[in-house]
């Protein structure tokens, strides 16, 4: 199991080296955030809480947070821009309109 | 409400794939269902880079990098080691079109022909994507690609991989689509009860390579489906044909042509000769299943 690290690994000399090509640590030091154009974002007055954004997310950048309501376990979608590409799937395939909306990057 | 797939998440982020990648979503999907007690075999293809840099890696699970043409061989072995250890393990050969179809099909063929209890997925993005868009085997008729220019687009039709598999009369086959995440969920869950060698293809969208919009990903797989480009079926023991998606109403071929920029050249006589040619592969396919 990789440890769970953000921090890049970098061998300095070849001896340093484990002997075996095995991968050691997650690539959670890769902010994929930085190669957003466009930014998703959820409007939780409008959302359902279908989880559809959830499921087609490649990254996976949606979160499914789990909490209580009335007895019964719901689900809310939560970005994470730290990791989130902005390939705009998630406001594509969004059932509700206005939803999700976009806005550009640096807004 | 429920969530349709399973929760967990075995696939991690930071990952190097495209933005609106259809492998990326592939491979979620397929960890989601086979869960952490699996072990992946990866030929050259866009995944052998998706990963990341060594000693770096995205999907939490081991993966051994192999050569492009020893994918479903590599696996094999790593079965076969596990067998000896007494260890039930989920060995997976994850490649892409160009190592199933063209390059991996001697080794694809090989553990088919002996049974080996592994999975073999191949991610299926119509073209050599991960080295920049050159013609396979799997590029459909009249396909722009950087080998197959504007000028002389693809001449042959897309290569029926799926009745190549079935003549090997493996225990199971089935086709999938990055846009039914349901129906592939459903697929694995019922080829990780199987023994033998189980084939799965994941129709999965590629947006650079494709020329077309990131965020359309999901809606061109789902395009595929509806106008009979792709069906989604299963077949058992390489006899029992059965279409798992039927489409009562398909649409015209050109509202998934449109979406993509590698048929924009194509002239009217084109889309009918891709329609007639998709009509042509669904009355096969109609014969196969004996409705």
């Amino acid at each position: 199991m990789p440890e769970k690290t953000e921090k890049q690994i970098v061998f300095d000399k070849v001896k340093d080296t484990p002997p075996l090509a095995v991968s050691l640590y997650t690539m959670d030091y890769n902010k994929t955030g930085s190669w957003r154009n466009v930014r998703p974002v959820i409007d939780y007055e409008k959302c359902t809480g279908c989880m559809t954004c959830w499921k087609f997310c490649p990254e996976p950048a949606i979160d499914a947070e789990k909490y209580e309501e009335d007895g019964k376990e719901k689900y809310k979608p939560v970005i994470d821009y730290e990791y989130c590409k902005g390939c705009g799937i998630c406001w594509v395939e969004c059932p509700v309109e206005g939803a999700i909306y976009t806005e550009e990057e640096g807004e | 409400m429920k969530l349709t797939i399973p929760e967990e998440e075995v696939m991690g982020h930071g990952h190097l794939a495209c933005q609106g990648c259809g492998g990326a979503l592939a491979m979620r999907y397929t960890l989601k269902t086979l869960g952490r007690n699996t072990v992946l075999s990866v030929p050259a293809c866009c995944w052998s880079v998706i990963d990341g840099p060594f000693p770096h890696s995205a999907v939490n699970i081991p993966v051994f990098h192999t050569a492009f043409e020893a994918a479903a061989s590599t696996a094999s072995g790593i079965k076969a080691g596990f067998e000896i250890q007494g260890k039930d393990v989920n060995v997976v050969a994850w490649a892409g079109d160009g190592g199933t179809y063209d390059i991996g099909i001697q080794a694809l063929s090989g553990a088919a022909e002996r049974n080996d209890d592994i999975f073999y997925i191949c991610y299926d993005n119509e073209a050599y994507m991960n080295t920049g868009v050159q013609r396979s085997g799997s590029t459909p008729l009249k396909a722009w690609t950087t080998t197959t220019p504007v000028a002389h687009p693809k001449d042959r039709p897309k290569k029926d991989l799926i009745s190549i598999m079935a003549a090997h009369r493996i225990p199971y086959i089935a086709t999938a689509s990055v846009a039914y995440p349901e129906d592939l969920t459903a697929k694995l869950e019922k080829a990780k009860n199987i023994k033998g060698t189980r084939f799965l293809l994941i129709f999965s969208p590629c947006p650079p390579g494709w020329k077309a919009d990131p965020k359309n990903t999901i809606k061109l797989a789902r395009l595929a489906v509806e106008t009979k480009v792709f069906n989604l079926l299963e077949i058992e023991n390489g006899l029992d044909w059965r279409i798992t998606k039927k489409i009562r109403k398909p649409k015209p071929v050109i509202e998934y042509l449109k979406l993509q920029g590698r048929f924009r050249h194509l002239t009217e006589d084109d889309v009918s000769l891709i329609q007639e040619n998709v009509e042509k592969e669904w009355n096969i396919l109609m014969n196969k299943v004996g409705e």
